[in-house]
């Protein structure tokens, strides 16, 4: 199974291509992107740090129940590890599949699985130069 | 029983490290190995119940642990 990790720029058209099929009649592109509203402050960019091996354990157990749930969808993803700056992605998802419902579905299912289980991490690098840990819960409750 | 605890992002700059080394008796499980952390100063920014994962999977404290097993402490999650 390959590593669902990279520290380059994603290719999502590569990565569409990975799942492509010609019995599949929709591909739903997810991109989870660096940003930087008023209520963030100046965020420059975004350190992501992974616990590699372990991240890849848990994005294929959550493929497996991806494709447990819509057996039809055909599904890539990638995420970045390093700095990235405002405006890039950081994660991509593609699904294909027969039919836009399930495709919808599952990227949904594949995205949330992601931000609650897998062991990422993220430091917001501020133009002030100041940085900061976030989270995507209070406190972590998975486990 | 020599256990490596792996640490990351903001628990690894509290402990200034990446990795501890915890020497726990046969039988000990994910509970003790947190109460071995706890006995460092810096664990004092953990989080009362932080995320263990045991051989690359999320492990409840009453996990019994093997000698060679990896264990990491997981800081809340952030990816997506």
């Amino acid at each position: 199974m390959p590593g669902h990790l990279t520290d380059h720029a994603i290719d999502v058209t590569a990565l569409a291509a990975e799942v492509a099929d010609p019995g599949c009649g929709a591909a739903v592109i997810f991109l989870g992107t660096v940003r930087n509203s008023p209520a963030d402050g100046d965020v420059l960019g975004i350190e992501y740090s992974a616990y590699p091996e372990m991240a890849d354990a848990e994005w294929d157990r959550v493929l497996a129940e991806a494709r447990e749930q819509w057996p039809m969808a055909r599904i890539a993803m990638r995420h970045r590890t390093g700095y990235v700056p405002t405006g890039e992605a950081s994660v991509a998802v593609v699904v294909s599949c027969p039919h836009r419902a399930e495709a919808y579905a599952a990227s949904r299912y594949v995205i949330e699985e992601t931000k609650t289980r897998v062991p990422i991490w993220k430091k917001e690098r501020f133009g002030s130069g100041a940085t900061r840990w976030t989270a995507n819960t209070p406190e972590a409750t998975r486990g | 029983m020599r256990i490596r605890l792996r640490l990351f992002a903001m628990y690894a700059e509290a402990f200034g490290a990446d990795e501890l080394s915890l020497e726990l008796p046969a039988g000990a499980t994910v509970a003790d190995a947190l109460a071995a952390v706890r006995r460092e100063p810096a664990a004092a920014k953990l989080p009362p119940r932080p995320l263990v994962a045991v051989n690359l999977t999320y492990a409840k404290p009453d996990v019994a642990l093997s000698e060679g097993d990896e264990v990491a402490l997981i800081p809340p999650v952030a990816g997506g």
